[in-house]
């Protein structure tokens, strides 16, 4: 017996890979901007914070843009969820203490890497830049490690 | 903004997180279970946008002479030093324990996961410290 790839079905991610694309590259098409998710969390500091790392340019200049583009995200998955999703919506049961550090890590290290899940793995890849695919590697190499580990010692 | 890029920047916002939900990335469990590699739905996700996109980022500015509502298209910065690598080692670091991105964890709130509100609020301080400590070393500023 062959153990599948994918257990719960592929159809829908392949086609929530092509919307995300899609969204990627009509912003791309209508603004010339580059749609990396990770950089709303430095430049929205720039509103509140004076020190001179937040108000560079590349935040000042972007951080309206990026602050409605991650607007558009919460309200393209309310729709789903009005639309497709389950009536209560979707509530994960990793434990808070989880996503709290597993956020903190997440936020320094694409910030320091310039880059994460969607602005190396999709516009960087996209562009052809060997930066992001080392970044790629490297990330997908430490989750496994750390996914795994968590689930050695006991955690969810 | 003008309110043309306003519409244009919330409409490509909807069709990313659309498919974030439509992709279930909006579930931390579905990352683990891919970092865990008990289902590989994740590739197809990350294939499927890389081949739209790279279609766009090709030929739009072979296509077109400038972007609809902007001067000219931009590159995204790009560049392999210690920080790339390092960074990115952090953060997935921080994938594996969550199984939360930023992406998600935004888009996550619109379709009432409550509980990556914890994950959004760790990813800002995580990124202001990113820049509190860039501020106190004098040399990298990229």
């Amino acid at each position: 017996m062959t153990v599948s790839l994918f257990p719960l079905g592929w159809g829908h991610y392949l086609a929530g890979g092509l919307l995300i694309g899609a969204g990627v590259s009509l912003l791309f098409i209508l603004t010339g901007w580059i749609g990396g998710m990770s950089t709303v969390f430095s430049s929205t500091w720039s509103y509140v914070s004076r020190r001179p790392f937040f108000q560079q340019p590349r935040f000042i200049e972007t951080r309206a843009w990026r602050l409605v583009f991650a607007l558009g995200l919460i309200l393209g998955a309310a729709l789903w969820w009005q639309w497709l999703g389950p009536v209560g919506g979707i509530r994960t049961s990793v434990p808070l203490w989880q996503l709290g550090a597993g956020g903190l890590l997440v936020g320094f290290g694409a910030r320091l890497s310039n880059g994460c899940t969607s602005g190396h793995g999709i516009c960087g890849l996209a562009s052809f830049q060997w930066p992001s695919l080392m970044a790629v590697l490297t990330f997908m190499v430490t989750g496994f490690i750390t996914a795994n580990l968590v689930l050695f010692l006991g955690g969810h | 903004m003008t309110l043309a890029k306003f519409l244009a920047v919330i409409a490509s916002g909807i069709l990313f997180g659309f498919g974030l939900a439509v992709a279930s990335m909006i579930s931390p469990e579905v990352v683990l279970s891919f970092l865990r590699f008990r289902d590989f739905g994740l590739m197809l996700v990350m294939g499927g946008a890389v081949c739209v996109t790279l279609l766009a980022y090709r030929y739009a500015p072979r296509l077109l002479s400038r972007p609809w509502l902007e001067e000219q298209f931009s590159v995204r910065p790009s560049a392999l030093d210690r920080d790339t690598v390092l960074g990115a080692a952090i953060f997935g670091m921080g994938w594996g324990l969550c199984g939360v991105c930023p992406g998600p964890a935004i888009a996550g709130l619109g379709a009432g996961n409550w509980p990556l509100l914890v994950a959004v609020a760790g990813i800002a301080v995580g990124a202001y410290a990113q820049g509190w400590l860039q501020d106190r070393t004098p040399v990298r500023h990229h």
